[in-house]
C-alpha cells in the first residue's frame, strides 16, 4: 500500500464518524492474527512449537513432532521461542493458553494432549485423510507391520 | 494448607505418595483444584505439581497435570472439555502457571480404562527462553 492510501487510512480512522470501518481495517492488517491466518493456510498441517523438529525444546513439542514423525506427515513447524510476537499471538489467535498447537487444513485440532489421544485412538488417521493426507501408519500396517493403526486408547 | 485439608483435598488420588502427601498444596494449586470440583462436578480428579520436572526453583507452581472425570463432558469433543478446563484455569494461566497437560474424560471412559496416567514428558530445556 502506498503512502498517500496510508495516510488517507489514518486521516479516516481519527475522525469520529467515519473511522469505525477504518479502525478495523488498521486493526487487523499487519497484525499477528492476519500474519498467523496466513501461516495456518500455508500448509495442510501447520505446527507452533518450542523449538524446530530437529531440536524440540519441549517435552509436549517433542511429543507432537514424534507423532507427525510416526505418520510420515510433511508440516509447517513454526518455533515461538524465536519470535516472542508470535509467542504470544498464536495464544490470541485460537484461544488457547499453551505451546505446542496444530492445525490441520486451517483449522485447530489441539495441543499435545489432544494429538496424543487422537494417534492412539486412531482419530489422527481420520482427521489427515480428511484433508488429503494419507498416514504412513496404514502403509505399515498393509504391510503387516508393528503400526500403531487402529490401536484403541490404553491409558 | 495444613495436611488435614491436602488429605481431605486429595481424597480422590488414585496414585500419590506419602511425601506428596506430607508436602502442603500449593496456593495455586489449591485454587485450581477448587475451582475444577465446584464447577464440574468431578467424580475424580487430580492435580499434579509436575514443576520439579523442570528447570523452576523448589517449590514453584509452573507445570501442572490435571486429570478430570466428569459427566458434563458426556458428548463434548474433546478440544471442548479441555477449552473447559483451560476457561476456568484461565486467571493462573495467565499469570504463574506456565504448561498445563490435561486428561479429560467421562465417567464411562474413565471406568473402562487403566486409570492411571503417565506423568508428562521430559522436559527438553525450553522454559523461560
Amino acid at each position: 500500500m502506498s503512502l498517500a492510501a496510508f495516510s488517507q487510512v489514518l486521516r479516516q480512522a481519527c475522525r469520529p464518524n467515519q473511522s469505525l470501518a477504518a479502525l478495523s481495517w488498521l486493526r487487523y492488517y499487519g497484525t499477528e492474527d492476519s500474519r498467523i491466518s496466513k501461516m495456518v493456510q500455508n500448509n495442510k498441517v501447520v505446527v507452533f512449537m518450542k523449538g524446530v523438529p530437529a531440536e524440540p525444546r519441549c517435552g509436549f513439542s517433542n511429543a507432537v513432532v514424534q507423532i507427525m514423525r510416526m505418520h510420515g506427515v510433511e508440516y509447517d513447524a513454526h518455533d515461538v521461542l524465536s519470535d516472542e510476537k508470535l509467542r504470544q499471538g498464536i495464544k490470541d489467535f485460537s484461544n488457547w493458553p499453551t505451546i505446542p498447537q496444530v492445525f490441520i487444513n486451517g483449522e485447530f485440532v489441539g495441543g499435545c494432549d489432544i494429538l496424543l489421544q487422537m494417534h492412539q485412538s486412531g482419530d489422527l488417521i481420520e482427521e489427515l485423510n480428511k484433508a488429503g493426507i494419507k498416514s504412513a501408519l496404514l502403509d505399515t500396517a498393509q504391510k503387516g507391520g508393528e503400526g500403531d493403526a487402529g490401536k484403541t486408547e490404553s491409558k | 494448607m495444613n495436611l488435614a485439608s491436602r488429605r481431605l483435598h486429595t481424597s480422590g488420588l488414585s496414585k500419590i505418595s506419602f511425601t506428596m502427601i506430607r508436602e502442603a498444596m500449593g496456593q495455586v494449586e489449591a485454587a485450581m483444584y477448587k475451582k475444577l470440583e465446584s464447577s464440574l462436578q468431578p467424580v475424580h480428579l487430580e492435580l499434579h505439581n509436575e514443576s520439579f520436572m523442570h528447570n523452576v526453583p523448589k517449590g514453584s507452581e509452573t507445570h501442572f497435570k490435571v486429570v478430570v472425570v466428569s459427566s458434563q463432558f458426556e458428548g463434548k469433543p474433546l478440544i471442548q472439555r479441555h477449552r473447559a478446563v483451560n476457561d476456568l484455569l484461565a486467571e493462573e494461566l495467565k499469570s504463574g502457571v506456565h504448561a498445563l497437560s490435561i486428561v479429560a474424560k467421562t465417567p464411562e471412559q474413565w471406568e473402562s480404562s487403566t486409570k492411571t496416567v503417565d506423568p508428562s514428558p521430559k522436559c527438553r530445556g525450553g522454559f523461560g527462553k
